[in-house]
């Protein structure tokens, strides 16, 4: 294999070393994120960390654990660089993406530090491409400040009753609404559009919901366009918790599996859109 | 109101009103005794239809008491709340229609697999009443098949086609696509299909006829009934006279009525008085044109004589339905004898927009009559909007 036969002496140079056997269990992640040309990644010992965020209001987070990668390589405690995640995207899928089993991509990705590009090699069928790519100085991601200790109401349901309601949401309505509550109508997203407006209600003992823990009744609205990206995410997933704090803040977190079986997540944060009285 | 819908009945109710946003924007919605009339109509009131569904169809069906409940709602809207007609049957168990008039609203309720329920509440408008009224067992020719036949032949004309021809002689029909007159025959396609008698259920010939409609709003029906497996009877008479394609069973009847286009000459020949008053001016090429509704009228108007026989017609449709049960009873068949319409001068209607007015008739008094209910001697004369290029 063409990308193993790089010398040892080669990687010393890398701070950052990720290797896929197929590179589709990184751009499939990318992609239920890429709502802005720009990625933040943030790789720990712990695995990779990539960012968008839309003004201030808005951040979607992917989380690649080492354990997925074929190997990982870390030479620092935190490396930080922001790309172009268009660019990124095209790179990995530069095979053109054909889901022939057995056939995939294979992904060495390497980053040398501050100032230098991000480097890919991307190897299928025995065809080797080097993909170098510009790097910016990283931005700091918005913290939410969403711990758990704030949450107030949260519900995990099967993503597939959830895909249903999202694909069919009015995208007349500027807002989604969502209403949690220990009773009636216990989860509830609403849309106001031109037509009128709609209400889809989950019973908190329907077997889609796997876990209902709601204290309070809460109503929040979010400006639909910020969420709109969520469906790539919620498409790709089998579960997504729904969490909202004190604030009002939402945090839906997807629980993704990838070609291999293994899991990752994808969370996004909404601010909410207004002060809604708490009924 | 208060309807309820179950089981695979939801996924029909979603057809219906799929097959009827064919045909125009607006969906009218009327509760009545005999079951829930939905209908539409285009915007140049050339095309309309209707479905009845029999309290039977619904598990438990309620009507307003004591009045006559109307409305008018988008029809985006109304398809909004049955989107994906494929999962329609596995994930919905019932649908709940519930009226508010206080807050002119009608809710719709769909209860779903897994305990998931989606409620939409869409305003309406009050509304007029639609009901076109033609007589449709009277015309000569009626001919009953299965909608696959009219599915297979349809799909051999071109999705921009726009209108079809329909002749019939005893023991056959020809479909073929209508070409303008004006348009340059050598460039012209030319399809014509031929289906014998024994292709049909029932093949029932009076007078050699041919007509003309426009082939886009018949697609609505077909894939309804294509769906539905109902077989599909088709009525026509002479071209100017709609053409009335049915469908029913036990507890659905639809009906789409579409205006034929109409021998012209033949009407000014025989009309000594529409010789009289002057020919109104083309109407724009550009056929969106509101005016267009005027020209039809004016044009077509072989009929009674009245106050304003020359100027266009300002008033729209909704005028026209006022209550007049017995305006419209005694109008003749033929354009040259319908000098003698007395009782309609005395209706103080004029005659412009009579043509409307014998399309849509008025409302029927309270002992609601369905609008498949032949209302005697009525003649509709409904002319296609293509009409006008000549």
């Amino acid at each position: 294999m063409p990308l193993s036969t790089q010398s040892q002496a080669d990687d010393e140079q890398y701070v950052l070393v990720a290797s896929l056997d197929n590179a589709r269990n990184l751009s499939n992640l990318l992609k239920a994120i890429t709502f802005k040309d720009h990625a933040i990644f943030s790789a720990t010992p712990n695995g990779l960390k990539v960012t968008v965020e839309e003004s201030k209001c808005l951040q979607a987070n992917a989380f690649i654990q080492a354990e997925i990668f074929q190997e990982f390589t870390i030479r620092e405690d935190s490396v930080g660089f922001q790309v172009n995640l268009t660019v990124l995207l095209d790179c990995l899928s530069i095979f053109g993406g054909s889901t022939v089993p057995g056939v995939s991509t294979a992904l060495r990705m390497c980053y040398r530090g501050y100032g230098y590009p991000l480097t890919l090699f991307l190897e299928e069928g025995g065809v080797v491409t080097v993909c170098k790519i510009n790097t910016q100085e990283p931005e700091e991601p918005v913290d939410f400040e969403f711990c758990s200790t704030n949450v107030t109401n949260k519900v995990i349901l099967q993503s597939e009753s959830l895909k249903e309601a999202f694909s069919e949401l009015d995208m007349t309505s500027e807002v989604l609404q969502i209403t949690m509550s220990p009773s009636q109508p216990y989860f509830r997203l609403s849309t106001f559009g031109n037509s009128g407006n709609a209400h889809y209600d989950y019973p908190k003992d329907s077997d889609m919901m796997e876990l209902f823990r709601c204290d309070k009744t809460q109503t929040n609205r979010y400006k639909m366009s910020l969420l709109k990206p969520s469906t790539k995410a919620l498409a790709l997933s089998c579960k997504v918790s729904v969490r909202t704090d004190s604030r009002g803040f939402l945090s839906l977190q997807y629980l993704v599996r990838n070609d291999d079986g293994q899991i990752c997540f994808v969370e996004y944060f909404c601010c909410p859109d207004e002060e809604v009285e708490e009924e | 109101m208060d309807c309820v819908v179950t089981g695979g009945n939801v996924k029909v109710l979603a057809k219906a009103i799929n097959s009827l946003s064919r045909i125009g924007d607006e969906l009218y919605v009327e509760p009545q005794e005999e079951g829930l009339a939905l209908r539409s109509v285009n915007s140049s009131r050339s095309a309309y239809a209707c479905f009845l569904f029999a309290p039977l169809f619904f598990s438990r069906y309620t009507i307003p008491r004591g009045h006559t409940f109307r409305c008018k709602i988008a029809i985006k809207s109304v398809q909004a709340v049955f989107r994906s007609l494929a999962t329609l049957e596995k994930t919905v168990e019932k649908c709940h229609i519930e009226l508010d008039e206080q807050k002119n609203r009608l809710t719709f309720t769909l209860h779903c697999k897994h305990g998931l329920m989606k409620t939409h509440n869409l305003s309406f408008q009050d509304s007029e009443s639609l009901q076109a009224v033609f007589d449709k067992d009277s015309y000569a020719n009626v001919f009953r098949c299965n909608p696959r036949l009219l599915v297979d032949t349809v799909v051999h004309f071109p999705p921009s086609l726009e209108e079809v021809t329909v002749s019939v002689s005893d023991e056959r029909m020809w479909f073929r696509n209508h070409v303008e007159e004006d348009a340059d025959q050598s460039k012209a396609m030319l399809t014509e299909l031929c289906l014998a008698s024994e292709e049909f259920d029932h093949f029932g010939v009076k007078a050699h006829n041919g007509v003309t409609f426009c082939l886009k709003e018949l697609r609505g029906l077909l894939v309804f009934a294509e769906s539905t497996g109902l077989p599909i009877s088709m009525y026509f008479d002479e071209p100017g006279s709609p053409v009335v394609l049915s469908l029913t069973d036990s507890v659905l009847e639809g009906n789409f009525v579409l205006a034929t286009l109409s021998d012209d000459p033949n009407h000014r020949k025989n009309n000594p008085r529409r010789a009289c008053t002057p020919p109104p001016p083309p109407p724009p090429d550009d056929f969106m044109n509101d005016d267009i509704d005027c020209y039809l009228i004016a044009m077509d108007t072989s009929i009674a004589p009245g106050p304003s026989g020359a100027g266009p017609p300002t008033p729209p449709l909704s005028d026209s339905l006022c209550s007049k049960p017995s305006a419209a009873a005694n109008h003749r068949t033929r354009p040259h004898s319908e000098e003698e319409e007395d009782e309609t001068a005395d209706s103080g209607r004029p005659p412009n927009k009579k043509f409307c007015s014998l399309f849509f008739g008025s409302v029927l008094p309270a002992s609601s009559q369905m609008t498949t209910q032949p209302v005697t001697s009525q003649q509709v004369l409904a002319s296609d909007s293509e009409e006008d290029v000549q």
